[in-house]
């Protein structure tokens, strides 16, 4: 018996229940990976940095994310008399919403079934699977650019106005490159839902039986846009060595300068939910989302941890890039790279 | 032709600012990223040190020259101790031992110090865990420091004729497992930072600086040997028996950022040679001069004998009187050449201290070796310059 997948047509109570608790969990799912990727951070880079990272709160330090938020929450929450207002108090928002919004479109299992007053019903565990998913999240990270820029420019701050600088011109260019890497996976799966794409990365590595020990994940086939797409997000996301707009070394902080009590906790916030996001987004895209050797979201997360760690692990081991040879590598080398990645693509699929 | 309506923004890096080590305030022109013009303005950390030698007999100074360099405070010890053995004449009557336990703290400071720059130069240019291994390394200096002469960082340890206290058992050991631990631990931060491509390209042809402009700025220490001139103190003016050691000075030819750091690197790796060889070379011996004038006597000797008592009592309440004279004195601290210039009026108070700061004459270099760069470079050239406010505002 084929599942029935639930409509909001057909199964208007169903539909509405299992997509609020979807919704919920991801969201809460998401805001504990965040909180506790705080945690994580300092304890793996502590660790490569011979400390100890966080002890004294809890168990090994366990409630620091909850202290942290805690006495962020109760700190006076300044606005300075120079800055606007209305732009100020709306930057941080503008930049943690669109990180959450794109975990809406990721696929984070396989499907879930259940029986009902005698049917089989299939939900998908993925909020909402639109046609354009890869289209949306390029959209969401786009978005993310005003908050910072806003930021910046919303404090009046002279800091804080070349961290928003910084970052226009930095995630503008690497977006760009990010962006056509991904072009060449879409050509692939011939399909913009992100569902399509893991559906796309079953079986076997190009359909031959004589790889069978690999999965047909686009890593293999797409090695070079794996490549542009990590380092591409690596600048997005403003995780060093792309930390330049909020520089804490040359620019105090950057964009982030103003900023204090829960609105700076929600610049952080966002930069730790943007991380996740893009390990979520890399590990769909290139690694088979969900599959896997166990259930179906443990391979996801698993996937995630690791594109975190590895998130992390570069920020313990790089310096940071200088203004001109971010741009350079940006426009120079991670653009013309992704061009002829997506050419070579296009002919390979036409010879095969 | 359109009209190219632009005008620079200026911004004041410092005097609270993470990366001006300390309290250095830099004015800058800035055309988009691009520095115009840096004009560094000192002084927030004034405290007048040279003018109040002026009322303190030579040995109450002492303490003031920890405050010079807080990151290097023996170097400035030995300075100052050696200009006021050159001024009384008793530079010859040093005692052995005591010339090797001088060159042991100075060279362990030149590690302490140079450990410093390195961690907050490679913060500075983003990373971090460099910053944390060399603060670990460090802190085995402040241990020894601390066996030493008490203190951690404002040590006090040197006197006029010897040192304050005999090294404590088993600390020879202790140093010499640090000194030959040192090189392995350099490796490690070479292993981060030299081969990495970003580290590279944040300083390779970075805050270049001929050696003719060095020359004329009057640039010493490290940041004088990476433009290509071999000129040690150590070597080509010994002072405390350095010329009883083998060991190399590193020079490059590179004149910026990445050659500062590769020599600061190779003399860091020198100064653990020339501890290692100290402490062969150290025997036990007494640890003041015999001059009775000068030295205080021990305790046993002023309870049991009047004339040690007498000297007691002199040098406390009035301290000595060296002849009426001037004289300089220099030595290679880790940033450059340290001078102390001591004119004598015949009375126990310096009638006047000079000191020759090396940040102060280094700092000089910085605008012509940022202007026209990117604001990025203006954190890597105060750090590769070495800068410590509290000997340039003394």
């Amino acid at each position: 018996m084929t599942p029935e997948v639930l409509t909001l047509s057909e199964t208007p109570w169903l539909f509405t229940a299992a997509m609020l608790i979807k919704v919920i969990v991801a969201f809460v799912v998401t805001l504990l990976i965040v909180a506790y990727a705080t945690y994580a951070e300092r304890k793996i880079i502590g660790r490569m940095q011979t400390r100890l990272g966080p002890t004294m709160t809890g168990p090994m330090g366990l409630l620091q994310p909850i202290a942290d938020g805690l006495k962020l929450f109760f700190k006076e929450d300044i606005i300075p008399s120079q800055a606007h207002w209305f732009a100020f108090i709306i930057a941080p928002i503008m930049i943690l919403a669109p990180a959450f919004l794109s975990i809406v479109v990721i696929p984070f299992g396989a499907d879930f079934q259940f029986t009902y007053d005698g049917t089989l019903y299939a939900v998908p565990l993925q909020i909402t699977d639109l046609n354009i998913g890869v289209l949306f999240i390029l959209a969401m990270a786009g978005l993310g650019v005003y908050g910072i820029v806003l930021a910046g420019l919303a404090s009046n701050s002279k800091y804080s106005l070349l961290g928003g600088i910084r970052s226009t011109a930095q995630m503008i260019s690497y977006e760009l490159a990010a962006g056509l890497s991904i072009v060449a996976i879409f050509m692939l799966s011939e399909t913009l839902s992100m569902r399509g794409i893991v559906a796309a990365q079953q079986g076997p590595l190009w359909g031959l039986e004589s790889l069978s020990f690999l999965p047909n994940w686009f890593i293999f086939s797409q090695p070079l846009a794996f490549l542009l797409f990590i380092v591409g997000s690596m600048a997005e996301i403003n995780r060093t060595p792309f930390d330049l707009p909020e520089a804490e070394t040359e620019l105090v902080s950057g964009f982030c300068t103003e900023y204090s009590a829960m609105k700076y906790a929600l610049f952080f916030m966002a930069e730790y939910a943007n991380m996740i996001t893009v390990s979520a987004i890399a590990a769909t895209l290139f690694f088979g989302g969900w599959a896997g050797p166990f259930y179906g979201w443990i391979n996801f997360l698993l996937k995630v941890f690791a594109f975190m760690f590895f998130f992390i692990w570069i920020r313990a081991t790089f310096p940071r890039l200088r203004y001109d040879q971010l741009m350079f590598l940006g426009w120079k080398v991670m653009l013309p790279a992704a061009l002829v990645n997506i050419v070579i693509t296009g002919i390979a699929i036409l010879l095969w | 032709m359109a009209v190219n309506n632009t005008e620079t923004m200026t911004i004041n890096m410092g005097p609270q600012h993470p990366s001006t080590h300390g309290v250095l305030q830099l004015i800058l022109e800035l055309d988009g990223e691009i520095v115009v013009k840096a004009t560094p303005h000192i002084g927030f950390l004034h405290r007048g040190i040279e003018k109040l030698s002026e009322h303190r007999t030579y040995h109450q100074t002492i303490p003031l020259t920890d405050r010079l360099d807080y990151l290097a405070p023996m170097s400035n010890n030995l300075g100052y101790v050696l200009a006021v053995e050159k001024l009384l004449g008793m530079t010859d009557e040093i005692p052995e031992r005591v010339q090797r336990i001088r060159v042991i703290m100075a060279e362990l400071t030149r590690l302490k110090s140079h450990l410093v720059w390195l961690a907050c130069h490679a913060l500075d240019i983003g990373a971090m865990t460099v910053f944390l291994y060399c603060f670990r390394e460090r802190e085995n200096i402040t241990d020894i420091y601390e066996k030493v002469s008490g203190a951690r960082m404002t040590s006090n340890y040197f006197r006029v004729g010897g040192l304050s206290a005999d090294l404590p058992d088993g600390l020879e050991q202790e140093i010499r497992t640090f000194a030959e631990s040192m090189p392995a631990h350099i490796e490690e931060y070479e292993g981060l930072l030299t081969g990495n491509r970003i580290w590279q390209k944040r300083t390779i042809g970075v805050g270049k600086i001929s050696a003719e402009a060095a020359i004329d700025i009057g640039i010493t220490g490290p940041a004088l040997r990476a433009s290509g001139v071999d000129w040690d103190l150590r070597r080509d003016n010994p002072y405390s028996g350095y010329e009883d050691y083998d060991f190399e000075v590193p020079v490059r030819e590179g004149c910026d950022t990445f050659d500062r750091y590769k020599v600061r690197l190779d003399e860091m790796r020198q100064a653990s040679r020339i501890i290692l060889q100290a402490l062969d070379k150290l025997k036990p011996g007494p640890i003041l001069a015999d001059c009775p004038k000068i030295v205080l006597p021990n305790k046993q000797d002023v309870v049991n004998n009047i004339e040690s008592l007498i000297h007691h009592f002199k040098i406390v309440t009035e301290g000595f009187k060296p002849e009426p004279g001037e004289i300089y004195q220099s030595v290679e601290a880790p940033k450059g050449e340290l001078g102390f210039y001591l004119i004598s009026d015949g009375s126990s108070h310096p009638f006047r201290m000079k000191i020759r700061p090396p940040s102060f004459v280094n700092l000089q270099g910085l605008p012509q070796m940022v202007e026209g760069r990117l604001l990025a470079d203006v954190i890597a050239v105060i750090g590769t310059l070495d800068i410590v406010l509290g000997e340039i505002d003394r």
